[in-house]
């Protein structure tokens, strides 16, 4: 059974376009675009890793952030942030609360996939 | 009489600088050349007319070598260094500014410039990060180019892409690349705004108070009996509109309250009569206190009143108004000395205080301060106290009977020993 990404993003394009890049890459992937109840997917699935848009509707990333790595069932899933807003002190937060990446847009493609394989690696 | 420490210095920096022996300026004054040694290095005191001769022989006006160059300047020279963490002569100051007067000037413009300019960086800086309006438009951009960028990549990746997956990218690029044109259309017009080119955009109690000094904080408009367009006023004063324009209507709705409470004709004859006594002048009136000098400070030094500076503070000591009074600075925000009766006047609210402060340049000038604290808006008994204090200050008084309180303008510039109120090191010392 592949490994399971969950993409939090709000972005409809977006998430088309990367759900079908992860896919081909093998990976299973789900996508939610709420972040009021994004908690609630995470523990449903639960994902393998979760890449994570800041700016959601309901709720931050920064929060969502938060509340996984408070959670015990959720706190060493690895995330990779995303984020159109690429100044430093977001970049610091996302650190500080434990993002395990953290990706600006626009970002490429490559990119993502490189990040995604190698937090699968790590997990 | 003491002698003053630093005529004798100013005099041998004048002659240096004009590059005049000792002895020749001792011949033309008619005293020895030991003499004036003795009077350059402050060991003897000089006034009157030989202090009138040597300024003569010297080509000066005599109050350059007696009293220097004005402490406004110094204390802009000081501030001009510290503001920079500038490693400088603070010590020698006074002899620049004496000896090189236009030098002085322009490091003072210079550093008002500096000032203004990151003034507007921080004005930009503060609408990059914080304008909801901007980051929504950028976020929208960012967006669209993103999924532009991904969908692209997959199209021209060289691996296979079935004829619907293709279809669907196409069609993502195309409504992309609409929102991405009605996105950048919206960010341009916003950031296309009539002062992108013109003059930095000041903080609106900035724009107020530079108003309202055009006017010399005087409002004629509202000393006239009978209906008042405030509207129009505040259009003709403010015509950005924006939150200047707030501001200026509660000013002038204030000013107008307090003028129709204190007629103008009337309130100058008792002003002077009560010798510009706020309690006194508050009693006549049936006014409040700090009514009282807000109208004081109304009065113009034109028609023969005192000059008087006028500040208002919110408790947390940020400044709401200032009135600048020379020699008494006023910093824009936070940065001013808690002993002053505007800050130690929130300890008693309404309480008028009075009190003397001397500021800590060479001639410990003294400023007669009256201030009070007063609460604002209704009152209510679950709602936290909201006080503003307002300080009326007079230049000069007469000698009173008080010792002043040794305050300062701002710690960074100060000098002052041993100050309970010190919160950061002096860097003039």
């Amino acid at each position: 059974m592949s490994k399971r990404v969950l993409l939090i993003e709000d972005e409809p394009n977006i998430i088309e376009a990367i759900s079908f890049i992860l896919s081909r890459d093998g990976w299973t992937v789900h996508t939610h675009e709420d972040g009021m109840s994004a908690m609630d997917k995470v523990l449903a699935l639960p994902p393998d890793i979760i890449i994570l848009d800041v700016m959601l509707p309901g709720r931050s990333g920064f929060d969502i952030l938060r509340d996984l790595r408070a959670t015990a069932e959720t706190a060493k899933i690895p995330v990779m942030m995303l984020t159109a807003r690429g100044q430093a002190r977001d970049r610091e937060l996302a650190e500080r609360l434990g993002a395990n990446h953290f990706m600006t847009k626009p970002f490429s493609n490559a990119e993502v996939r490189d990040h995604v394989r190698e937090l699968m690696e790590a997990t | 009489m003491a002698i003053d420490p630093i005529i004798g210095t100013r005099i041998r920096d004048i002659r240096l600088d004009q590059e005049i022996r000792q002895a020749d300026l001792a011949k033309m004054v008619g005293i020895s050349s030991s003499y004036l040694n003795l009077i350059e290095h402050n060991k003897r005191r000089i006034a009157g007319k030989l202090l009138s001769d040597v300024a003569l022989a010297l080509s000066v006006a005599p109050e350059r070598l007696s009293q220097g160059v004005n402490t406004s300047l110094l204390d802009q020279l000081h501030s001009a260094a510290t503001n920079l963490s500038a490693k400088v002569e603070l010590d020698r100051a006074e002899n620049m500014a004496v000896r090189y007067p236009g030098w002085a000037a322009l490091i003072v413009a210079q550093s008002k410039k500096l000032a203004a300019l990151h003034d507007r960086v921080q004005v930009l800086n503060d609408r990059m990060t914080y304008d909801p309006e901007l980051a929504g438009s950028l976020h929208q951009v960012i967006t669209a180019v993103t999924a532009v960028r991904s969908a692209a990549s997959i199209l021209v990746g060289g691996e296979r892409i079935d004829a619907d997956w293709q279809a669907r990218f196409h069609r993502n690029i195309y409504d992309d690349s609409v929102r991405l044109a009605a996105s950048s259309e919206a960010l341009i017009r916003y950031l296309d705004t009539p002062d992108t080119n013109g003059p930095p955009q000041s903080a609106p109690v900035d724009e107020v108070e530079t108003a309202l000094a055009a006017v010399d904080y005087h409002i004629a408009g509202l000393e006239r009996a009978g209906q008042v367009n405030i509207p129009k006023l505040v259009k003709d004063m403010t015509p950005r509109g924006d939150a200047a324009a707030d501001l200026m209507t509660r000013f002038l709705q204030t000013y107008h309250a307090d003028a129709a409470l204190m007629p103008l004709t009337k309130f100058a004859q008792t002003a002077r009569d009560a010798d510009y006594d706020p309690v006194a002048l508050s009693h006549q009136f049936h006014a409040p206190v700090d009514a009282v000098l807000r109208r004081l400070s109304s009065l113009l030094a034109a028609d023969g009143h005192l000059p008087m500076g006028l500040a208002v503070a919110d408790a947390s000591g940020a400044m709401l108004f200032r009135k600048p009074v020379s020699g008494f600075a006023l910093p824009r925000a936070g940065a001013g000395c808690p002993l002053w009766p505007l800050f130690t006047a929130f300890g008693r609210p309404n309480q008028p205080i009075r009190a003397e402060v001397a500021l800590p340049d060479a001639t410990e000038q003294r400023f007669l301060c009256y201030a009070i604290a007063t609460p604002v808006g209704a009152a209510g008994f679950d709602a936290p106290p909201v006080l503003h204090a307002t300080m009326l200050i007079i230049p000069d008084p007469a000698q009173g009977t008080t010792e002043p309180i040794p305050g300062g303008v701002s710690c960074r510039i100060c000098p002052r020993d041993g100050c309970a109120a010190r919160r950061e090191p002096s860097a003039i010392r």
